[in-house]
């Protein structure tokens, strides 16, 4: 079950690439754990150290401190590829509670959705001005689904609205399915029937 | 109203319509389950005291985190780490648990799940089939509505068996026309994500029609579906025909007598109505398609192979030909190979590894060049060995390994070292996706074995020209 979201407000970290896959936030050799805990180590390790294990001084996700950089403003395309939750698992772990991109993946969106980490998708002009000021605070308000740099003007975004009802109220919807179970038996007692 | 094949599949399973404030429930006939992305759900379902509800309708391999050596004398299987065996043994305790049945170690259906499910006939027409992979659309190369799910997902499935999903919208990509001499699926997956672009499917279910699919055998159109989410679009579907129904006769988990011949009738109903819409069309040329294979570091970044590399859109395109070491301009054709790898629910079933042991056959594996082929599951492997193709991989000088994902993702061992070039059958170029710092060039099954030969990316109708000229 997810944390509720309503409004956050944070800097933003901005890898400008398009098409960083899943691979790339958290690569295949990092899924052989049972939990969902401690993945943020792991979170885009490839760009974060070197073979050797030592941390690469460069890498931008080395350089900042996560619990101030809470969002994070992707190129086109983002976390393409792979189903694998232990993507938003991993981002959430090191500390983001919203990525902002021109196109989110369909799967990501859906796992995203369900643990709390917030996808926004916004148009180009309006990702052109977030990257330009990487170090102005953004607030993401969920309950008026904008997003907004410093004192600008916000910026509207969408969520499917059962997902966005669920962060808003923390929904857990693995209950909320259950409760559907009378119907889902009635219409498997029907189809079995055929 | 005339309907698609999608929207006859998708009304069939609808529990609970959507609403505007609410997605549908929709009901999963078939729910694969692997070691990698099942264990948390396993947990949470537990931690809220439920039982998996359809154990009948759950059916688990172990793929992802096994090794492809043997065990050892004492029976010890030389894993990754020791994470990847609390993985593997998470699983085996978790079915055991709650009564799923698992192709395990000892099981002679263990598979790479979407080589598997088709395999022993539990993936039929007509069916919702989900699992925590993107590549479940492998499956609907058989008519099925067949996608990936997230672990969350995996649970609800585990705990209701349904999901909560807004109906997609739906793209039909007709490749019309035959398919040239030497053009395998692979190549067709690949001409189709090239034209698409990466994100180009991204909220689609994708029906792949027209005379060249058609064409297509079982294998070649799983390989087709299987890479739909490469182009970004949750599935991809073809309309069952009598390929599909000659392929399901006789497989374990059909319908067997007079109730296969009654499923067969239905299955064959299971196509889109003459007039129905789709929210995208695209049309491709199948005559125009020659072996293709990637430059990038994703998979529309495919052309045929020696086209010269087009230059670079923008900084990430860039950065993916550096990454690469190739140039714009040039073929890729030059660049020596290190490795081959010949497996993977795109291309290791049967068909691929005859493809690919037609061009080693009394040939060698360049020196230096490491190849490795490694089956879909445990009957392909025992097909091929019955052909003995596992004797032509070997006397070519390529490793003949047990079943499993192995370099595909490289999270068992199996791995392309640091700044090695590899030519893969698999389906994702990722950076570093078949290990940190490797490079991957996407091909099909024959093209990875010309390239063996040859040690460098090699279109194969060169060796196929010549054995049929001889
Ligand atoms: S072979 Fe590769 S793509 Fe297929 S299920 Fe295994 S890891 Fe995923």
């Amino acid at each position: 079950m997810s944390e509720p979201f309503r409004a956050l407000t944070s800097k933003t970290v901005v890898l400008s690439q398009s098409n960083i896959d899943t691979d790339q936030i958290i690569p295949g050799r990092f899924l052989s754990t049972t939990t969902r805990e401690g993945l943020g180590a792991h979170a885009f390790h490839d760009w974060r150290y070197e073979a050797d294990g030592s941390p690469k001084p460069e890498a931008v996700l080395n350089r900042i401190d996560p619990a101030e950089h809470r969002i994070l403003l992707a190129g086109a395309n983002f976390a393409c590829g792979s189903s694998r939750e232990h993507a938003p698992w991993a981002l959430l772990d090191y500390g983001f509670r919203a990525v902002v991109s021109t196109g989110i993946a369909d799967i990501f969106t859906s796992n995203a959705l369900k643990n709390g980490l917030l996808p926004v998708v916004v148009d180009q002009a309006a990702w052109d001005d977030l990257a330009a000021h990487p170090d102005q605070p953004v607030t993401i308000d969920l309950e008026t689904s904008t997003i907004r740099r410093g004192n600008a003007a916000p910026v509207a975004f969408t969520v499917e609205r059962f997902a966005r009802q669920c962060l808003l109220d923390g929904v857990d919807t693995l209950g909320w399915l259950q409760a559907r179970l009378p119907a889902i038996e009635a219409f498997e007692r029907q189809k079995e029937a055929l | 109203m005339p309907e698609t094949l999608f929207d006859k599949v998708w009304s069939r399973h609808v529990v609970a319509a959507e609403t505007p404030d609410t997605p549908a429930v929709l009901h999963v006939d078939l729910h694969l389950v692997h070691e990698v992305t099942s264990p948390q759900a396993f947990a949470e379902i537990e931690s809220r005291g439920l039982r998996v509800r359809r154990p009948d309708r759950t059916f688990a391999t172990l793929d992802h985190s096994t090794p492809t050596l043997p065990a050892d004398a004492a029976g010890e299987r030389p894993y990754y780490t020791p994470a990847s065996k609390a993985q593997v043994e998470a699983l085996e305790a978790n079915c055991a648990r709650h009564g799923v049945s698992l192709a395990g170690w000892d099981s002679e259906d263990r598979g790479v799940v979407h080589v598997m499910g088709p395999e022993l006939g539990l993936t039929r027409p007509g069916m919702t089939i989900v699992c925590g992979d993107s590549h479940t659309a492998t499956h609907g190369a058989f008519g099925a509505l067949a996608f990936g799910i997230g672990t969350t997902e995996v649970a609800h499935v585990l705990a209701t068996q349904c999901l909560l999903q807004r109906k997609p919208k739906a793209m039909r990509v007709t490749v019309s026309g035959q398919l040239r001499p030497g053009v395998s699926g692979k190549d067709v997956a690949l001409a189709i994500i090239a034209r698409l672009g990466f994100g180009g499917g991204s909220g689609f279910v994708i029906e792949y029609a027209g005379e060249a699919i058609r064409s297509l055998d079982m294998e070649g159109r799983m390989t087709v579906c299987n890479m739909s989410i490469e182009a970004g679009a949750r599935a991809g579907m073809i309309a069952p025909d009598e390929t599909t129904v000659a392929w399901l006769k006789g497989r374990r988990h059909a319908p067997k007598g007079e109730a296969f011949d009654r499923a067969a009738a239905d299955w064959l109903s299971l196509r889109s109505d003459p007039g129905a819409a789709f929210d995208a069309e695209v049309e491709i040329d199948g005559p125009a398609i020659r072996p293709m294979a990637t430059w990038g570091t994703t998979p529309d970044a495919a052309s045929a192979i020696g086209d010269p590399v087009p230059a670079p859109r923008d900084a990430s395109g860039e950065k993916a030909l550096a990454y690469m070491g190739f140039a714009s301009g040039e073929a890729t054709t030059g660049h020596a190979v290190d490795v081959v790898f010949v497996g993977s629910c795109t291309n290791g079933r049967l068909p691929d590894l005859r493809a690919a042991a037609e061009v080693l056959r009394g040939r060698k594996v360049k020196p230096g060049l490491r190849m490795l082929v490694v089956p879909g599951s445990e009957a392909v492997r025992r097909d091929a060995e019955a052909e003995g193709l596992d004797r032509v991989f070997i006397e070519a000088g390529a490793e003949w390994r047990i079943p499993g994902c192995s370099m595909c993702l490289a999270m068992n061992g199996d791995m392309v070292a640091p700044g090695q070039l590899a030519v893969s059958t698999s389906n994702r170029n990722f950076e570093g996706r078949q290990g940190p710092g490797s490079r991957t060039i996407l091909a099909s099954p024959a093209t990875a074995a010309a390239t063996a030969v040859m040690g460098v990316l090699t279109d194969p109708r060169v060796f196929l020209e010549e054995t049929a000229d001889v």
